[in-house]
């Protein structure tokens, strides 16, 4: 079983498989050439934030890859799902999208990715060639609850104004 | 060739220039929000190829709390949308132009 896992671990198929699904589908959440309409977004964003905890597992990141399953393809999703359904969105197929936009857009972006690969480039990146690291639920807990203790509460108070923020936003008389 | 950590910042710098073309791109607030959601996760697999890669543990707690700031921030933001929907029966941006002089 042991060798089993190494194997897999070790050959770089995998991560070519869930990088290009990651960026496929993330291409397909901004640009669907067959539909413009949001749940189908919604629904490849599901498969990015998937293959993309592939990814996580191969960096061995086992407890991050189940929390970005548990809540971002959960949670976050069904969130958006609901809301998208709440809204009425028909008009918005219709829209053109402008030609300034598109050029605004690639220019944009090939400026970021240009500054982007010449740092990337010409910076000395550290890190061994033979990584150890495990992020196991036990060593990530305990650091969670040792030397980031004060972080991970105020974490919890910000959820809880987040969520009256909500109950009030969703009011039915917003003042 | 064995992959290494150039080959996922790579791969999320590509993810993070999705993001960033389909915030300008798209005109829906709602496809606007899932960019953002793509930007994020780029940051996080940058963040997670670093710990891996320098053997340190630290990178996946910063990952863990964006996360859970993420989820807030996806809450708040719909609550938003919803709110401003009720009021204006639109989720194109062009249409918001109430701040224009």
């Amino acid at each position: 079983m042991q060798d089993i896992l190494n194997y897999i671990f070790s050959s770089n198929g995998l991560f070519w498989l869930f990088s290009g699904m990651t960026l496929i589908f993330g291409f397909l959440v901004i640009a669907n050439p067959f539909s413009r309409n949001p749940v189908t977004s919604a629904m490849f964003l599901v498969l990015a934030i998937a293959s993309l905890a592939g990814l996580f597992v191969l960096l061995r990141a086992f407890f991050l890859a189940a929390v970005q399953v548990l809540v971002y393809a959960g949670a976050v999703m069904v969130l958006f799902l609901f809301v998208i359904m709440l809204l009425d969105l028909k008009a918005e197929e219709r829209r053109k999208i402008k030609s300034f936009g598109i050029v605004a857009g690639l220019v944009s972006v090939g400026a970021i990715l240009a500054i982007f690969f010449k740092s990337l480039s010409s910076s000395r990146l550290g890190g061994g060639q033979s990584p150890a690291l495990q992020g196991d639920t036990i060593s990530l807990g305990k650091l969670l609850f040792t030397a980031y203790a004060l972080p991970f509460e105020i974490v919890s108070v910000l959820l809880l104004v987040a969520m009256v923020d909500v109950v009030l936003l969703s009011k039915k008389d917003l003042k | 060739m064995n992959v290494g950590l150039e080959h996922y910042l790579v791969v999320s710098t590509l993810l993070f220039a999705l993001g960033l073309l389909g915030v300008i791109l798209r005109r829906n607030l709602l496809v606007i929000y899932m960019s953002l959601e793509l930007m994020l996760n780029a940051a996080n697999l940058a963040l997670v190829a670093f710990s891996r890669f320098n053997n340190n543990l630290d990178g996946q707690v910063f990952v863990f709390f964006i996360i859970t700031v993420a989820a807030a921030e996806v809450a708040v933001g719909l609550a938003l949308i919803v709110a401003l929907y009720r009021k204006r029966q639109t989720t194109h941006v062009e249409d918001l132009t109430t701040m224009k002089l």
